[in-house]
């Protein structure tokens, strides 16, 4: 293992520091490990409360500011942070109207935050929820955790967040969520696994010439594991089951190429251009799109490809003005 | 030999699990690695020495708050789902425990039907679903069939560690159904369960304590 580092289990808290100390627009508090807005937002306004495992950046502390998240809670290394540090945030930002909790689905993720809007409510807090589950590699039944939440929580973050800028209440924030939640689904593949701090080592072996495919982001294997193919191949196996699970043909599609971490620009953009030939054959209308890294696998290299069905309405919002670290556009 | 649990005793059964969690942290990490995500070591170590430094620094005065003192801190110190699932099993037996300062067989044979039904309840996992609860629901069982007979405690818990053991050697050809592993379908054959490991730890260093 080779990582900027002081002492493996002080990552976390280290680099939060420096965050706080590179972006003025944000206060962290060290000690509860939470991302704020430095301005917080003004009273009546529903705030966005987001969290989960570090080690996705710059998902979800790099997503707070203007047009996106109010705060952001940082778990340790791929585990979701714990209720108290939830539980703090939610007090911390809301302005009487409410706090949407926005948490993708991973068990540890939905039981911390379960146990945080509990506590929440029980101190007179309006909390509603809303978890991703995106990821079509993973089957979905009543027998299983269900489908992972993975990069259409990014998508969802700056579109609900843009409507909680404009004033929109908790119910009508909390459909919204919903609808983009219904109509993203996403698809990832990994050609190395990512390397823990505390573990040390990288989290499994894969050979040279192979990679896995239908991969999360926690740098835990995929579905299955094939040959390294070109990128060509690798799109189709992205966009493939994506398609067999849902028609994007109907209206307008935001695409979101997104890196896992150690992939350069060059390779990510190479993939959408591929991606983009197989989406235009199959009738599919790609009014937005996003490339880059913005919800890694700490030094995985990969991509995961994330598709949403989008009205005018959603688009309005993706296209409102958002000042956050990671993602910055309009004013 | 004692046979009813007391805080002295419970504060003893923490910290060996806490030191059987120290050794076997590389182990659960690796178990973990192969189906999960690798944090399963590092978190209930970091987790489990909140709870002993603070049960250490205010020494509960009954069983109840000594059980609420541990759930509490591993709710608020693990994160992920061990956090949640470890931390409600231990403030459910604080629940049925009160204000005893003792717990004889039966009395903590109740404490521990309902840390379990907490466990099923916070994590929704049923037998054969490749988590802790493949490990805690026999030796719960095992424990109540020698707590029927009279026990001794130390009977109860030895057929309960065993029970845990087997438990967790039995989750190896399962297909997860629950948390992380159960992303990898099909391909979390094979492997055995880190959770249900822990959890044996948690059974075998209970028994160590009455031996």
């Amino acid at each position: 293992m080779k990582k900027f580092i002081n002492d493996p289990s002080a990552v976390v808290t280290e680099a939060l520091a420096g965050m706080a100390a590179a972006h003025p627009s944000l206060r962290v508090d060290l000690d509860q490990r939470v991302v704020y807005r430095a301005r917080p937002k003004p009273d009546g306004r529903v705030a966005l409360v987001s969290g989960g495992g570090s080690g996705h950046e710059p998902m979800h502390g790099g997503f707070v500011g203007t047009g996106m998240l109010d705060a952001a809670c940082a778990g340790e290394v791929f585990t979701s942070p714990v209720p108290d540090q939830i539980l703090a945030a939610t007090k911390e930002v809301d302005r009487g109207a409410g706090v949407l909790h926005i948490v993708k689905n991973y068990t540890g993720d939905v039981m911390n935050f379960e146990m945080a809007a509990e506590l929440a409510a029980a101190d007179g807090i309006e909390v509603a929820t809303v978890v991703t589950a995106d990821d079509v590699a993973v089957q979905d039944s009543t027998y299983t955790a269900g489908r992972r939440g993975v990069g259409v929580t990014v998508l969802l973050e700056k579109i609900v967040g843009a409507a909680a800028e404009s004033g929109a209440d908790l119910e009508s924030l909390t459909a919204l969520a919903r609808r983009v939640a219904e109509g993203g689904r996403s698809m990832g593949v990994a050609l190395t696994s990512g390397t823990v701090p505390a573990a040390g080592q990288p989290t499994f072996d894969l050979p040279e010439d192979q990679m896995e495919v239908g991969i999360g982001i926690h740098g835990e294997p995929g579905r299955r594991r094939e040959p390294l193919a070109p990128a060509h191949e690798i799109a189709q196996m992205l966009v493939e089951p994506i398609l067999d699970d849902a028609d994007f043909t109907q209206g307008d599609t935001i695409a979101f190429l997104n890196g896992m971490g150690a992939t350069p620009e060059i390779e990510l953009y190479l993939m959408y251009g591929e991606v983009a030939k197989i989406l235009a054959d199959q009738g599919i209308t790609v009014a937005r799109t996003l490339v880059g890294s913005y919800m890694t696998s700490l030094d995985m290299s990969g991509c995961s490809l994330t598709l949403l069905s989008a009205d005018d309405e959603l688009l309005r919002w993706w296209d409102a003005p958002v000042n956050t670290p990671g993602l910055r556009w309009g004013r | 030999m004692p046979d009813a649990w007391d805080v002295p005793l419970l504060t003893e059964w923490l910290t060996g699990f806490r030191d059987a969690v120290d050794q076997a942290g590389e182990e659960l990490t690796a178990l973990d690695s192969a189906i999960g995500d690798a944090d399963h070591g590092s978190n209930m170590r970091r987790g489990l020495a909140a709870a002993v430094a603070a049960v250490s620094q205010a020494p509960p005065a009954d069983c109840g708050a000594f059980f609420k003192t541990v759930g509490m801190s591993l709710v608020s110190n693990v994160g992920g789902a061990s956090g949640p699932l470890y931390g409600t099993l231990f403030l459910r037996m604080g629940t049925v425990a009160g204000t005893a300062g003792t717990l004889a067989i039966q009395l903590f044979g109740e404490c521990l039907q309902a840390g379990l039904d907490g466990l099923v309840q916070r994590g929704k996992a049923q037998p054969g679903d490749k988590t802790m609860v493949d490990a805690m629901l026999p030796a719960v069982r095992a424990y109540d069939e020698v707590a029927a007979d009279g026990g001794p405690m130390v009977s109860a818990l030895t057929a309960a560690a065993q029970a845990a053991a087997q438990g967790r050697d039995g989750t190896t050809p399962m297909e997860a159904k629950k948390g992380r592993a159960s992303y990898l379908g099909e391909r979390s054959v094979g492997h055995q369960d880190p959770g249900a490991t822990s959890m044996t730890l948690l059974f075998e260093t209970a028994a160590k304590v009455f031996a």
